[in-house]
């Protein structure tokens, strides 16, 4: 497979704004994971090999809590759920794409790169080497970004004092990525029965509130769905 | 030990749910029902896992004006709701926390 030039420039220039957005939320990354504890190596290490911002906050947080091992990676299993949907979507774009290929652009899968590639794919007609050309080019860079913001932030976490309670930025991260995902009735449904389930079931052993709540939600988000379009 | 333990199976299931499909042929259909209950994945989780950093104190519902946390949240919802901006989010929550923790 060769790369198509003109089309890696196209993705890079789609990804620029994008970084803007993506470096805070890695620099919050990197200080929330160095305050619950996290050594600064261990930090990096997993910002590389896992990268998938949502689930390393909620490791942060959880390993701050006492959580177990396992818990913490199902957790990451239910919160990095989605990248099922990428895959299956990008699957209809990039399946023809030699195998080494796919396992690549599985890697760099994330919200923003997902995105961009599919917006841009909609209304144009590609090649598959321009497609792959066009991933390549914003997922690249934004990986680059994600890791030099999650490296500045482990490395100010490391000074930061604890009176400025940055920890409580891991929760508001949260909420700043489900509020614009409720934009229907059964998708803030999902979300309102997820909340009541984990508070109300919040004396459960081990976290396992979450994994109820997070059933429920998807349940109710489901049958609402069902109801109206019946 | 245990967290590099954490870090590489977060890794495995994390790399397993983004391979997923894209390794499958291209022959194979993605069933509908999965297709749709993956849709409210996201929604469900993330809330199930900030909400109680809002309303619970030592795993106690803690619904008062002096939870500051709480107060603070509801700014942030506000603020997210409003501009939709991570980074506008998260400095609107942080401020109201250290506003309401110094009024309260």
């Amino acid at each position: 497979m060769v790369l198509d030039r003109p089309a890696l420039a196209a993705g890079a220039r789609g990804a620029a704004p994008v970084l803007l957005g993506i470096v805070p939320f890695g620099v919050i990354t990197g200080v929330a994971m160095v305050a619950s504890g996290i050594p600064p190596l261990e930090a990096m290490a997993m910002s590389v090999i896992v990268f998938a911002g949502a689930s390393m906050m909620a490791c942060a947080q959880l390993l701050s809590q006492g959580t177990p091992a396992l818990l913490i990676v199902l957790a990451t299993l239910f919160i990095n759920l989605r990248f099922m949907m990428y895959s299956a979507s990008l699957r209809l774009h990039l399946a023809h794409l030699p195998l080494g290929w796919r396992l690549l652009v599985a890697y760099l899968q994330a919200d923003n790169v997902y995105g961009l590639t599919l917006s841009h794919f909609s209304d144009r007609n590609l090649s598959l080497s321009e497609k792959l050309g066009y991933f390549l080019g914003a997922g690249v860079p934004i990986w680059l970004a994600w890791q030099a913001a999650v490296l500045g932030g482990v490395v100010i976490g490391a000074g930061v004092p604890a009176s400025w309670r940055l920890e409580f930025a891991g929760p508001l991260a949260f909420i700043a990525m489900t509020i614009p995902l409720l934009r229907d009735r059964a998708m803030v449904a999902a979300a309102l029965a997820a909340g009541l389930v984990v508070i109300a079931t919040a004396a459960l052993p081990l976290r396992l509130n979450v994994m109820i709540a997070a059933v429920v939600g998807i349940a109710v988000g489901l049958i609402l769905e069902r109801k109206r379009t019946v | 030990m245990s967290l590099w333990l954490t870090i590489a199976g977060m890794a495995a299931v994390t790399y397993a749910l983004r391979a997923s499909f894209l390794v499958l042929p291209p022959s194979v259909e993605t069933p509908p029902l999965l297709r749709r209950g993956l849709r409210y994945v996201p929604a469900a989780v993330l809330t199930a896992i900030w909400a109680p950093e809002l309303l619970l104190q030592d795993r106690v519902l803690f619904l008062a004006l002096e939870n500051e946390r709480l107060l603070a949240g509801a700014v942030a919802i506000a603020a997210a709701w409003r501009w939709r901006l991570t980074s506008v989010t998260i400095a609107a929550g942080l401020l109201a926390l250290h506003f309401f923790d110094w009024l309260i």
